[in-house]
């Protein structure tokens, strides 16, 4: 049975970058809003993130990146998503990115970018109309079994 | 004895006009209100209307202002300063393979670049080599990769380094990396005691905010300190650690937590120096620091002028220095690359201008300009050489080098020079409380403080509170640059082929010698006959790479992970 609950969000650093001041203050953003947060602290491989996502049972995927490495942990986390039927997951990007990677990182499933200058309450205005807390049954992947809701 | 700028009359006189040039300024403003409901600097210090001899009425000349050169050093750290020589024009680069840097080098000491700045990439920030399974799309991106010893060759090559002085920004590896510059030099025939230079080597503002993290804070100190004690013995001209408050400062401090947090550090690594059993005059004077120059033009020109004399006194009445070298806070400055807008980027040059003119007006030793593209990526050739030029110049046209700490006995700035020490020496007294910056760390109390002051900063932003051109007044979009710089992703495959071919070719008994030798010093007692530094010379001569290196620390020492707290 599908039952109202608060949006459950991960806030992830994917690489070995460290520039985590855009991470932090979303994921601040995001509590203050009123949905729950889990953020993975930096230097976080697709693998684990994947991992944490889906025993933390999240709605949303938050990846924040600076160093300009999207261009492997990006789609490498979707198609880790998709290998463990966990890609009903949204996952959303902040950061830095060349004007060129924008289409394809939307084109291989990333739901929305923000770029500098964005602001917190649109972040926060999208996601509480794009995302909406999933509901599903529990399912064994290589990372554990998934929460039934 | 004390010598007041003012007497007490002439204070009294002005004390009785200023109140009345007060009754006329509220009067006005009930016809024309002030434009914002509170004024204050990016850091969110509240600052008055006008400044007046009241605010600076307590002031003594000598104890306070003094003359450059002089004890306590506010005015500049030369007796000369930019009338001899200007500072150095030191250009952070690094880019894709080490002959990609190299030539990036060349190209910037051809335009008149004075000294070198390396920036690595993360996989070498992190102690992993380009192969490591954690260093996938990261090659050359951030910096340049370095894995081995050959790396460090290309990457100076023809270039003299008994000449140029060479800064290096790493930290947790900076060991690595230094015995790689050291027996790279060696091979080429430069003697160590003639090698100028600069590590980063802050362990402890990693922790706080830039987060390349590896060993956990106690033996990330020890390996700081066999630096300092080898640099002392054996590299005498280089500079040790380069006490970071720049990093803070981008991850959301204030002016006042950035200057507080890195003297802070500065403390600890000198109590740790000590406890080494190495006399303060004998290694202070290596000690060097680097700030971030903000957009808040006087704000930064107060902290860094506080800066200096905060450091003197610390070093002459905490520690005991008598040389006056050991008191002289030698610094680098870099403008700030969050200030810096992807929106309308033309405009950051501008912005880079004001910012490296605050960091020449504080008397900065060293000096890089962020890029106008530095925003997207590492700069193109294009937009690096108007960086430099940028700082040219300030230093030959604009006139203001032509004299010494030209704002010294500003109302303003002295009363805002005299604030941040004030504010920072509250910091000063709480983490002594807390027991020190490690003890500090472990409870996330530098951490937070940043962390709270940059979703202040970020929730002024947002209500308009904090004005950023092209973000959030005359907002505009990001242009379609036409000079970003391309790298290619080749490069990862080609640097993780020769890495491996470097592994193959070299005599494994000799390596392995090496590296036990290095685990031995390791796991014994901190002290000079296990200072690491002489065995990893040794290693990386017998073929070690970075990561080999860094992992054996990881073995040893253990590991750290960011808790990730916000």
């Amino acid at each position: 049975m599908e039952r109202a609950r608060k949006l459950r969000i991960l806030v992830a650093k994917p690489g070995l970058d460290g520039h985590d001041r855009g991470a932090r203050v979303v994921a601040r953003a995001f509590r203050d809003a009123g949905f729950e947060v889990i953020y993975t602290g930096c230097h976080q491989t697709p693998e684990q993130i994947v991992s944490t996502a889906i025993q933390e049972d999240v709605d949303m995927i938050g990846l924040s990146i600076l160093s300009g490495a999207h261009t492997y942990s990006f789609p490498k986390v979707i198609e880790l998503l998709r290998e463990n039927d966990a890609d009903d997951i949204s996952v959303i990007g902040g950061g830095i990115f060349p004007l060129e990677d924008i289409p394809k990182l939307k084109e291989i499933g990333i739901k929305e970018l923000f770029e500098p200058g964005a602001k917190l309450g649109d972040i926060i205005e999208w996601v509480g109309h794009n995302i909406k807390p999933r509901t599903g049954v529990a399912q064994r992947t290589q990372f554990g079994v998934r929460a039934m809701d | 004895m004390g010598k007041k700028i003012l007497s007490e009359s002439a204070l009294e006189s002005i004390e009785k006009e200023y109140g009345e040039w007060l009754a006329e300024y509220r009067k006005a403003l009930e016809k024309v209100p002030e434009r914002l409901k509170r004024f204050s600097t990016v850091s969110d210090l509240e600052i008055k209307p006008l400044y007046t001899p009241l605010d600076i009425a307590n002031k003594d000349f000598s104890e306070e202002i003094g003359f450059p050169g002089i004890y306590p050093f506010t005015r500049g750290v030369q007796g000369t300063m930019y009338r001899a020589r200007l500072w150095t024009m030191r250009m952070f680069a690094g880019l894709g393979t080490s002959e990609d840097t190299n030539k990036r080098f060349h190209y910037l000491i051809n335009h008149g670049e004075t000294g070198l700045s390396t920036a690595f990439d993360f996989p070498t920030l992190m102690g992993y080599d380009t192969d490591s399974p954690l260093a996938r799309g990261e090659c050359g991106k951030c910096g340049v990769a370095i894995d081995t010893l050959e790396d460090m060759q290309r990457l100076f090559a023809n270039i003299n380094l008994e000449q140029v002085t060479a800064s290096m920004t790493i930290n947790p590896p900076a060991s690595v990396i230094w015995a790689m510059y050291i027996a790279n030099a060696e091979n080429e025939g430069y003697s160590k005691n003639k090698l100028g230079g600069t590590i980063q080597n802050d362990c402890l503002k990693e922790f706080i905010a830039q987060k390349t993290l590896m060993l956990p804070p106690e033996p990330s100190l020890r390996l700081v300190t066999d630096t300092v004690e080898y640099g002392t013995k054996q590299v005498p001209r280089w500079n040790t650690i380069s006490i970071s408050g720049y990093h803070i400062r981008e991850a959301g401090s204030t002016a006042v937590q950035e200057l507080a947090f890195t003297i802070y550090d500065g403390i600890t690594y000198v109590e740790e120096a000590i406890k080494r059993g190495l006399k303060v005059d004998e290694f202070a004077g290596r000690l060097s620091f680097f700030w971030n120059s903000h957009i808040d033009f006087f704000e930064e020109i107060a902290k860094m002028r506080a800066s200096r004399r905060m450091w003197a006194r610390i070093m002459k009445e905490r520690f005991g220095a008598k040389d006056p070298r050991s008191m002289l806070m030698r610094f680098h400055t870099q403008t700030a690359g969050c200030s810096l807008t992807a929106q309308e980027p033309y405009n950051n040059v501008i912005r880079t201008t004001t910012e490296a003119l605050a960091a020449i007006l504080s008397g900065t030793q060293s000096l890089h300009t962020n890029s106008l593209d530095e925003v997207y990526m590492i700069p193109s050739e294009q937009a690096v050489l108007i960086a430099l030029r940028t700082q040219q110049i300030l230093g030959d046209e604009i006139g203001v080098t032509q004299v010494i700490d030209p704002l010294a006995g500003s109302y303003f700035v002295e009363a805002l020079t005299d604030k941040m020490e004030e504010e920072a020496n509250v910091y000063i007294r709480k983490l002594d409380e807390m027991g020190g910056m490690v003890a500090a760390i472990e409870r996330d109390f530098p951490q937070m403080e940043i962390a709270n002051a940059a979703f202040h900063y970020q929730k002024q932003v947002e209500a308009g509170e904090k004005i950023v051109i092209g973000v959030n007044k005359y907002k505009s979009g990001r242009p379609d640059l036409e000079f970003v710089l391309k790298l290619d992703e080749e490069i990862e495959r080609m640097q993780i082929e020769r890495t491996d071919r470097y592994r193959q070719s070299r005599d494994k008994a000799g390596f392995r010698k090496a590296m036990d030798e290095l685990r031995r010093r390791c796991e014994g007692p901190p002290c000079w006959e296990n200072n690491v530094m002489p065995a990893l010379i040794e290693a990386v001569r017998a073929g070690a790479t970075e990561q080999e290196c860094c992992d054996l620390y990881r073995d040893v020492f253990g590991t750290y992970t960011d808790p990730g707290t916000f």
